[in-house]
């Protein structure tokens, strides 16, 4: 029950950046996701918080407390680590009641917020067991578990469902989220599986290098993302990227992707009249890219003449790789599609969605 | 079951050659044993395999040998000694060892690394070197012929091999397992006693066993700090002087080896079970 503020903290190992100026809040009861590429630096952020690394430069407050040179112990945290890191020769019991032990929390109150975390992730029935004799499922629960009876003001977890297969993730996914409306504590969650990220987070930060790109609710981050990485790293398939230039006028203004050309909306054209003329990336989501047979009414629709090359079907939808030209992309697409490779069709594009970004820089262009 | 046999078949020169090696090996010892039970004309007029001929004869089988060795000869004397002088110089290294190693392992300080090469570098100081000027200390604070004086040589001389294979074991559990502990609220001091070292049983037991063995068996050590005096000879001292002594006695040398081995064989026997385990700790994960 607490907020957490790094106010523009920097962590450097030698020479390598782990995390670069990072400014961010996380409101009280929120779930943050922090998500991002192998080594772009989620777990150090995490770290930075839990006390386990010190800041070098910048400040991390838990609530209205400066935390920086507050020990772990004291910071009112619990951490599941992506290894769990079960202490191999206790039982389940004593995994779970380690930290309350230590902070002289009677008997009867341990037992019954053991008992009462272990009912709750259903092991009641594991709890004499040593971690060795767990499922990798199993000790995952154990793992929150022991976080949990600690009842921290803040739940940090790295990576903590990456151990886990598919089914079950989708499963624990859940489950975790159940735990946080029922706990009603900040959760700051690391992951690099968007999927978890889009379904879990009241809020999302995308990291690359250090850096933080963007931090916004799921919605707003698929819809409008802020620069070029961010729209290619959420989403899967990934968006479609095109180099183009925007030709012609305000009133007629059209993307010009060498292969093809499009019609801007006219709004849209309006907002985007400096960008006349200039360089662009354009951006377009495979599930806005349709078959015209099954094309959905009501969008403001750009066609592109193109061969099939691939098709890959998913069971609720297909897959089809593109090619305009040499240009490779992906359109996700009605399963009743009668599109088969080698075919010629007109691919239409829902230019209500399409997405502008300056090659320079990579930022969207709004 | 015809796989089961080329199976047996294909093996068994394997298991043939490793039977006859151990055999050659136990060879020896078993001679000692045969011959510390037998009777003094017995062992001067044949060899101790000779007891084969009647091997359900026992009345050519005594325990004389050992009472004997163990009174009138004062072994039971030295081994009080050497247990009064192993014991310690076992559990003080290694307790002072694994303080050490935790430090160097898990404890951020400046010089940590520094100061553990100039441990591990003791590793080659030859003991023989420090007899001298160590033995002219203990006279100036009235240390030498003292049991204190040797539990301290004996841990001056574990210490740095102690600090250094604990540090290594220490140094491979889960970093984790201490950071989770720390978050839990453990202090350095619970993080040890409950996480280290209850995670380092194996390794512990192995440094036991070798220390111990090493300290067991220590002729010159024992010989140099604590002199010859009947109050505190260790066995292996005595037993030196028995070789002088009882020089023909073989029946008697024979006993009187055998109860300076047994405890060792013992030992080992009891701590195996960790040795094992402890090899076995690094190669398989999980
Ligand atoms: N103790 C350390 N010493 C030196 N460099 C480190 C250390 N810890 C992390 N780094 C570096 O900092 C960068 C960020 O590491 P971090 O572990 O935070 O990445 P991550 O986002 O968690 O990656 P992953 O998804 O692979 O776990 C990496 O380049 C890594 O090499
Ligand atoms: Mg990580």
């Amino acid at each position: 029950m607490a907020s957490v503020t790094y106010e523009h903290v920097t962590k450097c190992f030698g020479d390598v950046v782990a995390v670069n100026d990072m400014d961010i809040k996380v409101e009280d009861k929120e779930f943050l996701v922090l998500l991002g590429p192998s080594g772009c630096g989620k777990t150090t952020t995490l770290r930075l918080l839990a006390g386990l690394e010190e800041p070098t430069e910048g400040n991390i407050y838990i609530e209205e407390r400066l935390v920086n040179d507050v020990p772990p112990k004291d910071r009112d945290i619990a951490m599941v680590f992506q290894s769990y890191a079960l202490y191999p020769h206790m039982s389940v019991y004593d995994n779970m009641a380690f930290g309350l032990k230590l902070r002289k929390t009677p008997k009867a109150e341990i037992e019954r917020r053991v008992k009462e975390a272990a009912v709750m992730l259903g092991i009641e029935g594991l709890l004499g067991r040593k971690p060795k004799q767990l499922s990798g499922g199993q000790r995952q629960r154990v793992a929150v578990g022991r976080a949990i009876v600690r009842e921290p003001q803040v739940f940090l977890m790295d990576e903590p469902l990456s151990n886990l297969d598919a089914k079950l993730r989708v499963h624990a996914r859940a489950e975790l989220s159940k735990l946080h409306q029922r706990l009603e504590t900040t959760f700051i969650y690391v992951t690099h599986d968007q999927m978890e990220a889009m379904t879990m987070g009241t809020r999302i930060a995308v990291l690359r290098d250090g850096v933080l790109q963007q931090m916004d609710t799921p919605q707003v981050l698929y819809e409008s993302p802020a620069n070029l990485f961010v729209a290619g790293f959420i989403g899967s398939p990934a968006m479609n990227f095109f180099e183009a230039t925007l030709v012609g006028s305000v009133e007629e203004m059209y993307i010009d992707a060498q292969s093809f050309r499009v019609l801007v909306p006219p709004e849209r054209a309006k907002e985007l009249k400096n960008c006349l003329g200039k360089d662009v990336i354009f951006g377009i989501r495979p599930e806005d890219v349709h078959d015209p047979e099954f094309c959905p009414p009501n969008i403001t629709a750009g066609r592109v003449k193109a061969k099939v090359d691939v098709t890959e079907l998913m069971g609720n939808e297909v897959f089809l790789y593109l090619l305009t030209d040499s240009k490779s992309f992906i359109a996700r697409v009605d399963p009743r599609t009668r599109a088969r490779v080698g075919d010629e069709i007109e691919a239409v594009l829902n230019m209500d969605n399409i997405h502008l970004f300056d090659p320079q820089t990579e930022e969207a262009i709004r | 079951m015809k796989d089961r046999l080329r199976k047996v078949l294909s093996s068994a020169p394997l298991h043939i050659a490793i039977l006859g090696i151990a055999l050659i090996w136990s060879l020896p010892s078993v001679g000692l044993l045969m011959s510390s039970f037998r009777p003094r004309n017995d062992v001067l007029g044949s060899g101790w395999w000779t007891v084969f001929q009647h091997p359900f004869d026992f009345t050519q089988f005594q325990l004389d040998n050992y009472i004997h060795v163990l009174t009138a000869e004062g072994m039971g004397r030295a081994f009080l000694n050497s247990l009064t002088i192993s014991i310690p110089s076992t559990l003080i290294p290694i307790a002072v060892a694994a303080f050490a190693a935790y430090a160097f392992a898990w404890m951020e300080f400046p010089g940590r690394q520094t100061l553990f090469v100039v441990v591990v570098g003791l590793l080659v100081v030859p003991l023989q070197m420090t007899l001298i000027p160590l033995l002219r200390v203990y006279n100036r604070l009235g240390l030498a012929g003292t049991f204190l004086g040797i539990w301290l040589a004996h841990t001056g001389y574990g210490l740095p091999f102690a600090v250094y294979l604990l540090r290594n074991f220490f140094g491979t559990l889960p970093k984790d397992l201490f950071e989770s502990a720390f978050i839990d609220g453990a202090s350095h001091l619970t993080a040890f006693f409950r996480l280290a070292l209850p995670l380092s049983i194996p390794a512990l037991a192995s440094l036991a066993i070798f220390q111990f063995l090493w300290v067991w068996n220590d002729l010159l050590v024992a010989l140099i700090y604590l002199g010859g005096t009947e109050a505190v000879a260790p066995l292996t001292l005595k037993m030196a002087n028995l070789v002088n002594s009882l020089g023909q006695n073989w029946h008697l040398l024979t006993a009187a080896a055998f109860v300076s081995m047994a405890l060792p064989l013992v030992v080992f026997l009891a701590l195996q079970r960790y040795f094992v385990q402890g090899i076995l700790a690094g190669a398989v994960k999980g």
